[in-house]
């Protein structure tokens, strides 16, 4: 089985999956490694990893130093196709024209989704991170604990590939001992900023990310990923022998030809095609989930975009895995008269409680840091440590529910077009520097300056959602999403306390500022809504068919032979980063699937 | 690529030159004298470029400098950016060609400035002209050090403000073009981006700098 053509599509699959993402593609792969017939529709056209990634190329290389343009919108080399925050013919919009009421939101269509251009920061949800309402009487409890899925955290962590290390801090859990792969080795910055913020009650500490620091045991995790299933054991060493340890240069978001950073491609989709058992249809755009007599999902209505040929794709069970709000989009465009605003929303529950991180970033220059002994400072590029929430245990005392980390990465990173201005700050002198004392200036300032970024959690609420736009439709004729967003006073003060931190963070590292914190003007420093590309919800799992849209393995209340297989079902969102949680919970729903599939129950 | 023929740009120097503070605020009535420099027509690289090919400045879109305005580059690089103990010149790295191909974009966040780069160019013959010298190259090196001095004092006190706004975009493209080279990177101490079989964090040196423990 193979990359196919919508004229070669088989008459049913078991399941199709919409999205190759990391939802998409973990189902993808579990699905096909216990012999079942599964058929992934992605949006965009296949992408190769190995043969499209320019992972050595300085900026010199690319059209206007590579910058972002209206074409490729983080910059040139990310790895990112015909994807970005605006898509021509794509629109969606949002209810407010006020810009701190509005959404951004970023579509990534090629195969293996955003997880090409992914940051890789891995961390599990803690324990108190399922419980939001029972713990501080807002948003929802998850409809399972962290006990449940921790035996799935520590599955997804060996498959993928994770590093980072067991610190014992109170909800920042731990992984299984042997899951984890060694950390890297901190860079100056970052171990200054350890020793100078001890007094803070921080701690410096690795970060976890899905980078292999050496290669995965290819003896021994296949078996304990898949017990008593010779073909997937052979398979997935095969394919772990593929991947080569970080070489310790290139940033991942450009993508990893050497397969050392995680992507869906790589990992998920390349092992589950040798199977036999997978077919992939790219460039294939859902537009529709479709009912039979029954009330069961039988299948998908795609448009081949290479052609504009609408077509149907069948399968015993769906898989919505399109990112969660594309997801959520399908549901609400999924009309019948059985459910006449939209698939699976008899809780009238679709596209409600849509959540973000809660992000701010300080900066200032660190003198300590100024022309240290010339070094490369590569490491893994990016994120090598974090501060994980330190104050867990005194949250009653704070006014605001829920932590938020912050990360750093420090060092002389290969400089970018705007290198140029960033050392007037910090430049004598009664003009901008330039001529001699400009490159002077470059020589001693360079990797001096260091910033610190929080990402927090966002409890659920009712100003955060979407639906569909009654006018706006999009190339293909299909309803776009309309956003509404507001955050709330909780988001708002979590950003002060932040700003405030941070600060006195880069204080105590010695720092000296260019501009004061927003610690009193949180809504100038918040990251606006969707940008840290975290969005959850929209079709929330939970135990009250009335109050949730899935049970706890995605399964829609009304029509279970409909599965969310990504964000859309997060009750809420934590302070660690969304992409592990959806492939922990990915697994687990793609295990409980194949069980029912296995005895018959769908 | 339509070009201004010289004519045309000195007179439209001399009303610019006058009406620059102005400039900005007025710029519907500037078009409409038909004296300002030509936009770009040209397309973008589209959505789903080829990320391995190496691109040169005038691959994808037409180039916008004339022979003298490429001369007039080539000396503002290299005031920008000269040659000192440790590394070479900006121009000889290209990075007069990179301005070009910044100004000749064709998307919309570099319209700005071409407009304030072609002008404030425009600008620097002019004062050339005033001191009595067919254009700002003909100057002595330290006749145009003072001249970009007193622009960089302008940058520092209101970067958004023509010409101070000119010489601030200029030295940002220039300084950011040259340090995103291999050369440059270099200069500038970064000294990564080839592979390691290992990574051992900051040696010993950098760590007894900061007075930190080893890891």
């Amino acid at each position: 089985m193979s990359v196919i053509s919508p004229k070669q599509k088989h008459r049913e699959y078991d399941v199709v999956i919409v999205g190759s993402g990391a939802g998409g593609g973990q189902m993808a792969y579990t699905l096909t490694m216990e012999g079942i017939k599964v058929l992934v529709l992605e949006a965009g056209r296949m992408f190769d990893p190995v043969a499209e990634t320019a992972m050595f190329h300085t900026w010199d290389k690319a059209p206007l130093r590579g910058v972002a343009t209206p074409d490729k919108q983080k910059d040139f080399y990310d790895a990112s196709i015909e994807s970005g925050w605006e898509i021509p013919g794509e629109p969606y919009t949002n209810a407010s024209k006020d810009k701190l009421r509005q959404f951004v939101w970023w579509r990534q269509r090629m195969m293996g989704g955003r997880t090409n251009h992914w940051g890789r920061v891995s961390l599990r949800n803690g324990p108190y991170d399922f419980k939001t309402h029972s713990r501080q009487g807002i948003g929802f409890d998850w409809p399972i604990s962290y006990d449940d899925l921790a035996p799935w955290y520590d599955k997804a962590e060996m498959l993928v590939g994770i590093f980072g290390d067991s610190e014992g801090i109170e909800n920042s859990p731990d992984s299984s001992p042997g899951v984890l792969l060694p950390p890297p080795k901190f860079r100056a910055g970052e171990l200054l900023a350890r020793e100078r913020t001890r007094k803070l009650g921080v701690s410096v500490v690795p970060v976890h990310r899905a980078v292999l620091t050496r290669q995965q045991d290819a003896q021994r995790i296949p078996g304990k990923l898949h017990p008593r299933n010779k073909k997937a054991q052979r398979l997935l060493a095969a394919n772990m022998r593929l991947r080569l340890k970080c070489f310790f240069a290139t940033a991942c978001h450009r993508g990893c030809s050497i397969k050392a950073a995680f992507d869906s491609t790589s990992v998920y989709l390349t092992p589950a095609l040798k199977t036999g058992n997978l077919h992939i249809l790219p460039n294939a755009m859902a537009r529709e989930v479709t009912l039979d007599k029954a009330g069961k999902a039988s299948g998908v209505t795609f448009i081949d975009k290479t052609t504009g040929a609408e077509h149907h794709a069948s399968g015993r069970v769906i898989v919505l895995a399109a990112g969660s709000q594309e997801s959520v989009r399908l549901l609400l465009n999924s009309t019948s008269t059985q459910f006449p605003d939209g698939l699976a929303n008899s809780s009238g529950k679709v596209g409600k409680y849509l959540t973000d991180s809660v992000a701010s970033r300080v900066s200032g220059q660190i003198p300590a840091l100024e022309a240290l002994p010339l070094h490369n400072e590569d490491g893994v590029v990016g994120q090598q440590a974090y501060m994980p929430w330190w104050l867990a245990g005194q949250q009653h005392a704070l006014d605001f529910p829920g932590g938020y980390k912050t990360l750093l990465v420090s060092g002389r990173k290969m400089p970018n077009l705007n290198i140029g201005k960033s050392f007037d700050r910090v430049s004598g002198g009664d003009g901008i520097p330039f001529g001699r004392k400009l490159k002077e200036d470059a020589r001693r300032y360079h990797g001096s300056f260091q910033s610190i970024g929080a990402q927090g959690a966002m409890a659920a609420n009712d100003d955060c959602f979407c639906e569909l736009d009654p006018e706006v439709k999009d190339k293909w004729g299909i309803p776009v999403l309309r956003f509404h967003w507001k955050w709330s006073d909780d988001e708002l003060r979590q950003v002060s306390h932040q700003q405030q931190a941070m600060t006195e963070m880069l204080e105590a590292m010695g720092g000296r500022f260019f501009r004061a914190s927003y610690v009193d003007e949180p809504e100038k420093a918040i990251s606006q809504g969707g940008k840290i590309i975290h969005e959850v919800g929209g079709a929330i799992m939970g135990d009250n068919p009335g109050k949730s849209v899935t049970n706890q393995w995605g399964q829609t209340w009304d029509v279970p032979n409909l599965i969310l297989g990504d964000g859309a079902t997060f009750p809420g969102t934590a302070d660690k980063n969304p992409t592990l949680t959806i492939m922990a919970l990915a697994y687990r729903a793609a295990d409980h699937l194949a069980g029912e599939l296995k005895k018959g129950n769908l | 690529m339509p070009r201004i023929n010289r004519r045309v740009a000195l007179q439209w120097i001399s009303s610019a030159t006058i009406a620059i503070p102005l400039l900005e605020r007025e710029a519907p009535a500037a078009e409409k004298s038909g004296l300002r420099p030509p936009s770009v027509v040209a397309k973008g690289y589209g959505p789903d470029p080829d990320l391995i090919r190496i691109y040169k400045p005038g691959d994808l879109w037409p180039l916008t400098f004339t022979k003298d305005q490429r001369r007039l580059m080539i000396v503002l690089c290299d005031i920008i950016m000269p040659a000192d103990e440790s590394s070479p010149s900006a121009s000889s790295l290209g990075v007069h060609d990179f301005v070009d191909e910044w100004i000749s974009s064709p998307y919309p966040a570099q319209a700005g400035d071409r407009k304030i780069l072609l002008e404030g160019m425009d600008l620097l013959d002019e004062k050339g002209v005033r001191r009595g010298k067919p254009n700002f190259v003909s100057l002595a090196a330290k006749d145009q050090l003072v001249i970009c001095e007193d622009l960089a004092r302008k940058a520092k006190a209101d970067p958004g403000r023509f010409p101070g706004s000119f010489f601030y975009r200029l030295r940002n493209l220039v300084a950011g073009g040259y340090y995103t080279t291999p050369v440059g990177m270099k200069d500038i101490g970064y000294i990564g981006n080839v592979p390691q079989a290992e990574w051992n964090g900051p040696p010993a040196e950098v760590l007894k700098k900061l007075n930190l423990p080893a890891q």
